[in-house]
């Protein structure tokens, strides 16, 4: 597996069409083509730019609060009676999730490009916070569309991006969830090309944007590998992290990528369980996860036979989607990192598990990792190290579990 | 003009061309979705309006996902998609339509991922053996159509490629190196739909496509008048029109017709 992978050698991936292996491209109308070739261009001059870094380590630094630590989850790891469990702490990071490192670094080049309208799509809402915010501290337009079923079950995050001073758009097409969203944002993008900058929240859409928000959010598997390997004594031998379209996951994992000894777990949304069809387990589900293309990109697509996008279900927002980051199809494909499933009941559970032990309230996203290590750790010897990538935090999701709890008792 | 089995895809559009422009016009191919409001009214909806004498057909294959279309189209193969309307059925409808004497050329209108989940060479086969004349994708730009050129090409099916206002010189020529049959030029950046105007620097666009181009440029997205048909003679080789026409066949296939053709008697 590894000497493919080596072979391929992710530094250089994608490649100059966008493609990750087979996933990836550029699958859009024609009228965005240019706009994608201009943001690739601008892209690669404001990366090779000191100032630009510069400018974006500063406000990672003073204004996001980076770097995040990682924390030592001592009574979850005796709790669990195997491995030691570490946190990466993106909750800690400003607006309360990993979303805002790729938000500053887009809204900054936006402002480079001199484009002052920014649009952005949202599921859980932790996006379109991060885009109001990195859109007020720059002094940008920002227009976030929304689904109105997310609208319904993420209120308090809604409330911020309007505080904010951005503007939150409801769609009502299709599902009404983040897969409409997309297709909403594209829209507008589409109209308003000339002026607007499309500020995607995850690692997928057209050639640059996985790679792109890949590399805004390395930061957090470059400044986790320096703290475990300072914690701990060594490398870990697992990242977990949950994966909706995939950002914090390939952020996570992308600093791993040629340590061999690290397995790279991502862990999908399993929902009702995959037998039930109410899922959003693009991989773990032979029948309707197949290679596809939506919104842009080849990827494993949750998909009819007729090649309709299915409908999907999570008790967490922001993994509810039907299509997943090309490059995690990819790296599947080359056996680099493996992908599973936690139950919205898995979720809830291990939601309930860190706040007891640890004092701290996870995303329903990230406690789909917390999940699975609570699966993993209690089979793994007391000197492995697992290394969680906890994404965000859990406030914004507390009417949500209060409801869910209430089903179950 | 005529649509026989021994005519390809690409000469059968020439043929298209080669008539409207001796007539002096512009040709019109409006676009009908398959499955609205239901599948058989979709049917007599494009009988209708070949009766009323278009000169060729988009035929619109509905998508869960299209994010090149306005509140209108989205709206109708929202309902087709709901009337159990796949891709197979939308080649059972051009089979249909050719069985009842329909002999415009009928290029299918589809988003990329019904076609791949079809398979792509088996999906040209079928749609050529089903009557059809041509594809056109709005998801997928030349550079990502390798998959389809060459079953295509064997098969005499046009394949139509897009170019938008946004569109440089280098685009404009390697789109015209790619597209056979027409060019589908976008009027507007944006989706479709019904616009009361059109862009102003309109006739700027379309010269700059034609220094780089000497395919058929076929004009679409946002127009709904025979004023504005009218405007096409002089200006573009085809115009599109789709949204007022799904609008018009809300209730009523006979109201396409008529519709039609008052866009088609615009011309004269």
């Amino acid at each position: 597996m590894t000497d493919q992978y080596m072979r391929t050698n992710t530094t250089i991936v994608p490649d100059e069409r966008g493609y990750f292996g087979e996933f990836g491209g550029r699958f859009v109308p024609e009228t965005l083509i240019p706009a994608l070739d201009e943001l690739t261009a601008a892209y690669r001059e404001a990366m090779a730019d000191p100032d630009f870094q510069a400018e974006f380590a500063n406000l990672q630094k003073t204004y996001t609060g980076r770097p995040t630590p990682v924390s030592y989850a001592k009574r979850l790891s005796e709790h669990l009676g195997g491995a030691q469990i570490y946190l990466k702490r993106e909750d800690l990071a400003h607006t309360g999730a990993h979303k805002i490192n790729n938000a500053l670094g887009q809204a900054l080049l936006a402002k480079r490009m001199g484009k002052r309208r920014v649009v952005a799509e949202t599921g859980a809402g932790q996006h379109g916070v991060a885009s109001a915010t990195a859109s007020a501290l720059l002094g940008l337009d920002c227009h976030v569309y929304m689904g109105s079923v997310d609208i319904a079950r993420q209120q308090p995050n809604v409330f911020r991006m309007r505080l904010l001073g951005a503007e939150v758009i409801p769609v009502e097409s299709g599902s009404k969830t983040l897969k409409d969203a997309i297709n909403e944002a594209i829209r507008d993008w589409v109209t308003n090309v000339n002026t607007t900058f499309y500020l995607l929240g995850s690692a997928l859409g057209p050639h640059p944007y996985p790679m792109m928000v890949r590399d805004f959010q390395s930061v957090i598997g470059i400044e986790a590998r320096e703290q475990i390997v300072e914690m701990a004594g060594r490398l870990p031998d697992v990242c977990v992290a949950c994966v909706g379209g995939g950002s914090n996951a390939i952020g996570l994992f992308h600093a791993f990528r040629q340590d061999e000894q690290v397995d790279l777990i991502g862990v999908e949304a399993g929902g009702h369980g995959v037998a039930s069809g109410e899922h959003a387990a693009r991989f773990a589900d032979p029948n309707l996860g197949r290679p596809g293309v939506l919104h842009g990109t080849r990827s494993y697509v949750l998909q009819d036979a007729d090649g309709q996008i299915m409908n999907t279900h999570s008790v967490s927002a922001g993994l509810d989607y039907a299509s997943i980051g090309p490059e995690h199809a990819f790296l599947r494909q080359q056996e680099r990192a493996f992908y599973t499933l936690a139950t919205d009941d898995e979720a809830l559970e291990a939601f309930q598990m860190l706040s007891q032990l640890e004092g701290i309230i996870p995303a329903l996203e990230s406690a789909h990792a917390i999940a699975e290590v609570v699966k993993r750790a209690p089979g793994m010897p007391k000197d492995a190290v697992i290394l969680v990538n906890l994404s965000g935090r859990g406030d914004k999701d507390l009417d949500t579990v209060i409801k869910e709890l209430g089903k179950r008792t | 003009m005529k649509h026989t089995g021994t005519v390809t895809g690409v000469e059968a559009i020439a043929a298209l061309f080669a008539h409207t422009k001796a007539q002096n016009r512009a040709a019109f191919l409006p676009y009908f979705p398959v499955g609205y409001p239901t599948y058989a009214e979709s049917l007599d909806a494009i009988t209708a309006m070949a009766e009323a004498g278009v000169d060729g057909f988009e035929i619109g294959v509905p998508f869960s996902d299209p994010l090149a279309d306005g509140p209108t189209i989205q709206a109708a193969t929202q309902i087709a998609l709901e009337n159990g309307i796949t891709l197979r059925k939308c080649l059972d409808a051009v089979r249909a339509l050719r069985g009842r004497g329909v002999e415009q050329p009928m290029l299918l209108m589809s988003y990329l991922n019904p076609l791949l989940a079809y398979g792509v060479d088996a999906f040209v086969v079928d749609a050529k053996a089903a009557g059809a004349t041509g594809l056109i994708i709005p998801d997928l730009p030349p550079e990502e159509a390798a998959l389809f050129s060459d079953t295509c090409s064997r098969e005499g099916l046009a394949m139509v490629f897009f170019l938008a206002p946004t569109s440089d010189e280098r685009r404009i020529a390697l789109v015209n190196q790619s597209a056979t049959g027409f060019i589908y030029v976008v009027s507007l950046t944006g989706v479709t739909g019904a616009r009361t105007e059109l862009p102003a620097d309109l006739r700027n666009f379309i010269g700059r496509v034609r220094e780089h181009s000497d395919k058929p440029l076929v004009l679409g997205f946002g127009i709904s008048t025979p004023e504005q048909a009218r405007s096409m003679n002089d200006l573009v080789d085809g115009f599109i029109v789709g949204s007022a026409l799904v609008k018009a066949g809300k209730d009523d296939a006979e109201a396409v017709g008529i519709l039609a053709a008052q866009l088609r008697a615009a011309l004269e």
